[in-house]
């Protein structure tokens, strides 16, 4: 029973995500919910590190940009289809997460933070430097031919809906694979009580790394959807910390180290930041800017433990009958 | 290469170094007072550049005047903040407070857009201004001015924080809060303290740069990158430590700007900070 009701949420979700672009056909509106989808993926996979593991990174934009660089010059070079792009920008993104992480997890808390701007900085700096990589001009992913096997779909909106839903649903299904395996219980344990954790055997470094390297893969993947979506990238548009600013702020939105937290923070935050561009105008005025950067500190003042932190102190006051046991911290 | 060269080198990357050192110490006292990182730090420079343009712009104020003023309002929202958002957030996850000094950042910058406008700006000209030439070496007399005045304000704070009363009290609550609150010392009034004085150190060092510096509200973005170096290089929470970790990052900045190119200066001093964090994580001053 408690199962049942426990999977009424993500199936109403799921179907309700699925029915969506039959209602919705108006190609801004989708657009609206397809960076919503964006969002909840970064947010889902940035979780797997900062909210499991408690490794807060705002450097992801490495991984995103790794995904969209490297499906895009592999498709420009070699012919390469994105969807092969796409993996193989996961793994260089993971061989990339490891070779930052095996250093930089020695370093705790605001140190590990402050580290991982660095070398996302550093990288937009080199790769704004490169000409191979077009820095300063971008690149253009391949506009034709369209259809599935090039991930390129033309003016339609719809297919590029169902894509990120379903790189978001492989993100969730991911996320919560960790949450029910033994890696889950060792994320918690590193994130709450690493020194008891090392003192039961757990291998700190090697399970932070395990957390990292997901998170990267899944970055990554995001990484060639934006690349392929907009065909269009360069260091501005992928490689910028304003996008790991970004990706971590939908997760604590939403509620850190929750599975569906990141889709509640990327819905409230891109309507937040949409809405207030279109109220307040483009111009360049900051409104929008201070509409977001309110709705930042709020957060972080009044509910560390985001949307669904705060849904589930409500439960536990008003339905009666539940305890604190069963609600999960 | 000419020895010339070097010495210009060198000179450019103190004055610089200097100013660099008088925003770090801002972040730095706030840090080792209370664990927390600002991220808004640069804002607060930002936000000193722009009181002494106005100044200028409206009341043709030079901003070597201004300074004092610069550094009681910076120092009045540095405590204004304090009081409304840090002082709520000092138990909270590391997350939730990097998050709002992160909303901080962004706050001050859009208030910056919407007053202000996202133009550059230039304070036309100050009393202080032309060059000096000492033998083969230049130097820009705005920027000898403000690293002086970086060296006065660093010295007067050091002055402060060891020969004073109330100095002494923060750097008691820095070293070990609880033990200082039972010595009878308001951690509270230290930690707004802190925020205060940080604050204006950022403004005043912006103050000192506008002479020189174009002014726009996202111009604080990199000062507070080189801020983070700084602490991290002379160990955080270490007032004499970011002042010798100024200097060297100063030095380090100009030179590989020189040598390998400007576009890769900010590159070049976060490879620093990396390597200072993986090597020697407490910097060179900082408590073990």
């Amino acid at each position: 029973m408690t199962d049942l009701r426990k999977a009424a949420g993500p199936a109403l979700f799921f179907a309700v995500a699925l029915a969506l672009p039959l209602v919705v056909t108006d190609p801004a509106r989708l657009n609206f919910l397809i960076l919503i989808l964006m969002g909840a993926q970064l947010g889902v996979a940035w979780n797997v590190l900062g909210g499991y593991a408690g490794q807060v990174s705002l450097g992801h934009t490495v991984f995103y940009g790794i995904g969209a660089y490297a499906s895009t010059m592999l498709s420009l070079k070699l012919g390469l289809s994105p969807w092969l792009g796409m993996l193989a920008g996961g793994v260089v993104a993971v061989a990339f997460a490891l070779a930052m992480g095996w250093p930089c997890f020695r370093l705790k808390g605001h140190y590990f933070a402050m580290a991982t701007i660095a070398v996302a900085e550093i990288v937009q700096v080199l790769v704004t430097g490169s000409d191979w990589l077009e820095g300063a001009v971008g690149l253009y992913p391949p506009m034709s031919p369209t259809g599935f096997g090039a991930m390129v779909f033309g003016t339609s909106k719809v297919p590029y809906y169902y894509l990120i839903l379903g790189l978001l649903t492989l993100s969730l299904a991911a996320g919560w694979a960790i949450e029910r395996s033994f890696i889950g219980y060792y994320f918690r344990a590193i994130k709450d009580e690493p020194e008891a954790a090392r003192a039961l055997g757990v291998n700190l470094t090697r399970y932070k790394l395990v957390a990292i390297a997901v998170s990267a893969f899944l970055t990554a993947l995001g990484g060639t959807f934006y690349a392929q979506k907009e065909l269009f990238i360069d260091p501005g548009s992928v490689l910028s910390t304003s996008i790991s600013i970004k990706i971590a702020l939908i997760t604590i939105l939403g509620g850190v180290g929750s599975l569906f937290g990141p889709v509640v923070g990327a819905v409230i935050l891109v309507a937040v930041e949409e809405y207030s561009r279109v109220i307040f105008g483009s111009t360049g005025a900051g409104t929008d800017m201070i509409v977001y950067a309110v709705l930042i500190i709020l957060v972080a003042v009044y509910s560390p433990t985001g949307v669904m932190g705060l849904a589930r102190d409500l439960k536990r006051r008003f339905v009666p009958g539940r305890t604190a046991a069963e609600v999960r911290p | 290469m000419h020895i010339d060269i070097l010495l210009q080198i060198a000179v450019s990357g103190l004055l610089i170094g200097l100013i660099y050192a008088l925003v770090a110490i801002g972040l730095t006292l706030i840090f080792g007072v209370m664990d927390i990182v600002n991220f808004a730090h640069g804002e607060f420079l930002m936000l000193g550049m722009y009181a002494c343009f106005w100044a200028f712009a409206l009341w043709a104020f030079d901003p070597i005047f201004t300074l004092p003023l610069t550094a009681l309002l910076l120092f009045g929202v540095g405590v204004a903040i304090y009081q409304t958002v840090i002082r709520r957030i000092i138990k909270a996850p590391m997350l939730s407070q990097i998050f709002a000094t992160f909303g901080l950042m962004i706050l001050l910058r859009g208030l910056a857009q919407f007053f202000w406008k996202p133009d550059h700006r230039l304070v036309g000209h100050s009393i202080v201004d032309g060059r000096i030439a000492l033998g083969p070496v230049q130097f820009g007399l705005p920027q000898t001015v403000a690293a002086l005045g970086a060296v006065l304000i660093t010295g007067g704070l050091w002055f402060f924080l060891n020969r004073t009363r109330l100095g002494t009290a923060l750097e008691a609550t820095a070293i070990d809060k609880e033990a200082a609150t039972l010595m009878g010392i308001d951690a509270q009034r230290m930690f707004a303290l802190a925020w205060g004085i940080g604050a204006a150190c950022a403004g005043v060092a912006g103050g000192l740069l506008s002479t020189f510096f174009p002014i726009f509200p996202e111009v604080g973005a990199n000062f507070s990158l080189t801020a983070f170096v700084v602490v991290v290089l002379g160990g955080f929470g270490s007032i004499a430590g970011a002042f010798w970790a100024g200097i060297i990052v100063g030095l380090v900045e100009v030179a590989g700007g020189f040598f390998v190119g400007p576009e890769y200066k900010v590159a070049i001093v976060l490879s620093l900070m990396l390597l200072v964090l993986l090597v020697r994580p407490r910097g060179l001053m900082g408590k073990a």
